[in-house]
């Protein structure tokens, strides 16, 4: 595993882990979004995103249409490449790795293997080494983040509760995450090996993640962010960045919201700033309740 | 004032800010984040760091940064781009975001993403003029390249026949992220370069 990147090769080496990892620590401090026409992929370029999630459908509008769904037409992610200069970034199904394979040939610049899309296999993930395109992958908590990781992903976000417009679950994968990192690290050494066993993850990596204090690739936030007080809070809770699904584009002014959502994470400790941006947005989306959704519609239960 | 440490602002809209502020520590200088225009009154020098130019360049103009920016660049602040602050260093750029601004200073054009996307993205070992020791660790991330200089620029590295490392008085830029290795000699050459800005201004 290289989870430790090294020296510089003497000849160019593509899909190195350092150009993995590193293409995620240049989004930091940035907001991606879902966009699924090349005009949206346009407004959020305008509005200063950092990177745009090429989709079919938002996930508010996967959850409504139902039936199962996949990877997006390749015109479409073509025709938002072509839209914009910033990366772009698309979504595959869970152990999909064709779909993957397919989104690598197409030139997309990370890939999201996501909960969102309905999964294809129900035992194991895509072995994300086999990619040179880095791999963004969600959790719920750190066991499930460092498991992504021993895969190959150089990413992790939160899954949150994508397509509800409701913040609850993103806070709540966030908080667990940051709380079982504050606990490996107040463990002797000798327990370390006991916690990776509990955390289902590799020693080498729970080690890693003890001595840093953080994880060994870039944290964003994902799932249910609908405005600038949405994003600022990820942000103060250890996210690195955000990702911003439904709630842009299903809002009643993207363009306005999407701008106002960039400057609440840029200066997510400034409330003033945050309540400047925060006027005039217009209607937010509705959004779901998610106590009210039944087991089978939670998308954060998919993924092992 | 030829502080023995200089204070070295990292501008902190978007991008691997932490990153540079290590790096530009191990090197022995007091770095501090930059959002506001408060702030970089007090850098003595400034690093504009790795992220997206585009989304840089809009918070700079929407929180009033880039006229101060400009200012203090004319005026002869030591500054160190890499990557997207190769870009917001340039003279002009190629391929740029409609309308994209640039804070400009080093009399180059630039041209955006021309190593190529994501899958392009490549690791490499470059001789950098100046910096001694041997070739430093060159990260390309959907990395710029210079594509033509003034009189005035000094091309210190190529990598496939295009500069990738330049240097106009007081101002430094990289087409690769040295903050993303654990090898600070650039950074201890910015540092240098600040501490004789500081003790003025040629």
């Amino acid at each position: 595993m290289s989870s430790t990147p090294t020296s510089t090769p003497a000849t160019p080496e593509t899909g190195t882990a350092r150009v993995k990892r590193g293409m995620a620590e240049q989004l930091k401090g940035g907001v991606i979004m879902d966009v699924v026409t090349p005009e949206q992929a346009k407004i959020a370029e305008d509005a200063g995103a950092v990177a745009v999630m090429a989709l079919e459908r938002v996930p508010a509008d996967i959850r409504k249409d139902g039936g199962v769904a996949r990877m997006s037409d390749p015109d479409m992610i073509e025709g938002i490449i072509g839209a914009v200069s910033i990366p772009v970034m698309a979504k595959s199904r869970i152990g999909h790795f064709v779909e993957a394979q397919v989104l690598q040939a197409l030139g997309v610049d990370y890939i999201d293997e996501s909960e969102v899309l309905t999964p294809a296999d129900e035992v194991n993930h895509s072995d994300k080494f086999a990619f040179t395109t880095p791999f963004v992958c969600g959790a719920t908590n750190l066991g499930e983040a460092l498991r992504r990781i021993a895969e190959g992903a150089a990413m992790i976000r939160s899954k949150g509760e994508a397509g509800t417009g409701n913040v609850v679950e993103a806070v709540r994968h966030l908080r667990q995450i940051r709380s079982e990192i504050g606990r490996l690290r107040a463990l002797d050494h000798n327990e370390l090996y006991a916690a990776a066993k509990d955390l289902r993850a590799p020693y080498e990596l729970v080690k890693e993640v003890a001595d840093l204090g953080k994880l060994p690739v870039v944290l964003f936030s994902a799932g249910g962010v609908a405005t600038p007080a949405d994003a600022a809070l990820m942000r103060q809770l250890g996210a690195e960045g955000v990702f911003v699904g439904s709630g842009i584009f299903k809002s009643g002014d993207p363009a306005t919201r999407a701008a106002a959502i960039v400057k609440a994470t840029t200066f997510y400790d400034d409330p003033k700033i945050i309540a400047e941006v925060s006027r005039g947005l217009g209607e937010a989306m509705v959004g779901i309740n998610c106590d009210t959704l039944p087991e089978t519609e939670r998308y954060a239960n998919r993924g092992w | 004032m030829s502080s023995a440490s200089p204070v070295i602002g990292v501008l902190a809209l978007q991008g691997d800010v932490r990153e540079h502020l290590a790096a530009l520590r191990a090197a022995g200088a007091e770095a501090r984040p930059v959002r506001r225009p408060e702030e970089l009154a007090e850098a003595g020098g400034l690093v504009v760091p790795g992220g997206e130019s585009t989304t840089i360049a809009k918070l700079a103009a929407a929180f009033g940064l880039l006229e101060p920016l400009r200012a203090r660049v004319r005026a002869g602040m030591p500054a160190y781009g890499s990557c997207a602050g190769m870009i917001l260093l340039a003279d002009k750029i190629l391929d740029g975001g409609d309308g994209q601004e640039t804070v400009g200073g080093i009399d180059m054009t630039v041209r955006r993403n021309a190593f190529g996307r994501q899958n392009e993205s490549f690791e490499a070992a470059v001789d950098v003029a100046g910096v001694g020791g041997g070739p430093v660790e060159g990260v390309f991330i959907r990395a710029p390249w210079v594509e033509s200089t003034g009189a005035g620029v000094e091309v210190l590295a190529e990598h496939a026949g295009h500069p990738v490392a330049v240097r106009q008085g007081a101002l430094l830029a990289t087409s690769f992220h040295p903050e993303l290795t654990g090898d600070h000699r650039l950074h201890a050459l910015f540092v240098e370069m600040a501490r004789g800005g500081a003790a003025g201004h040629r």
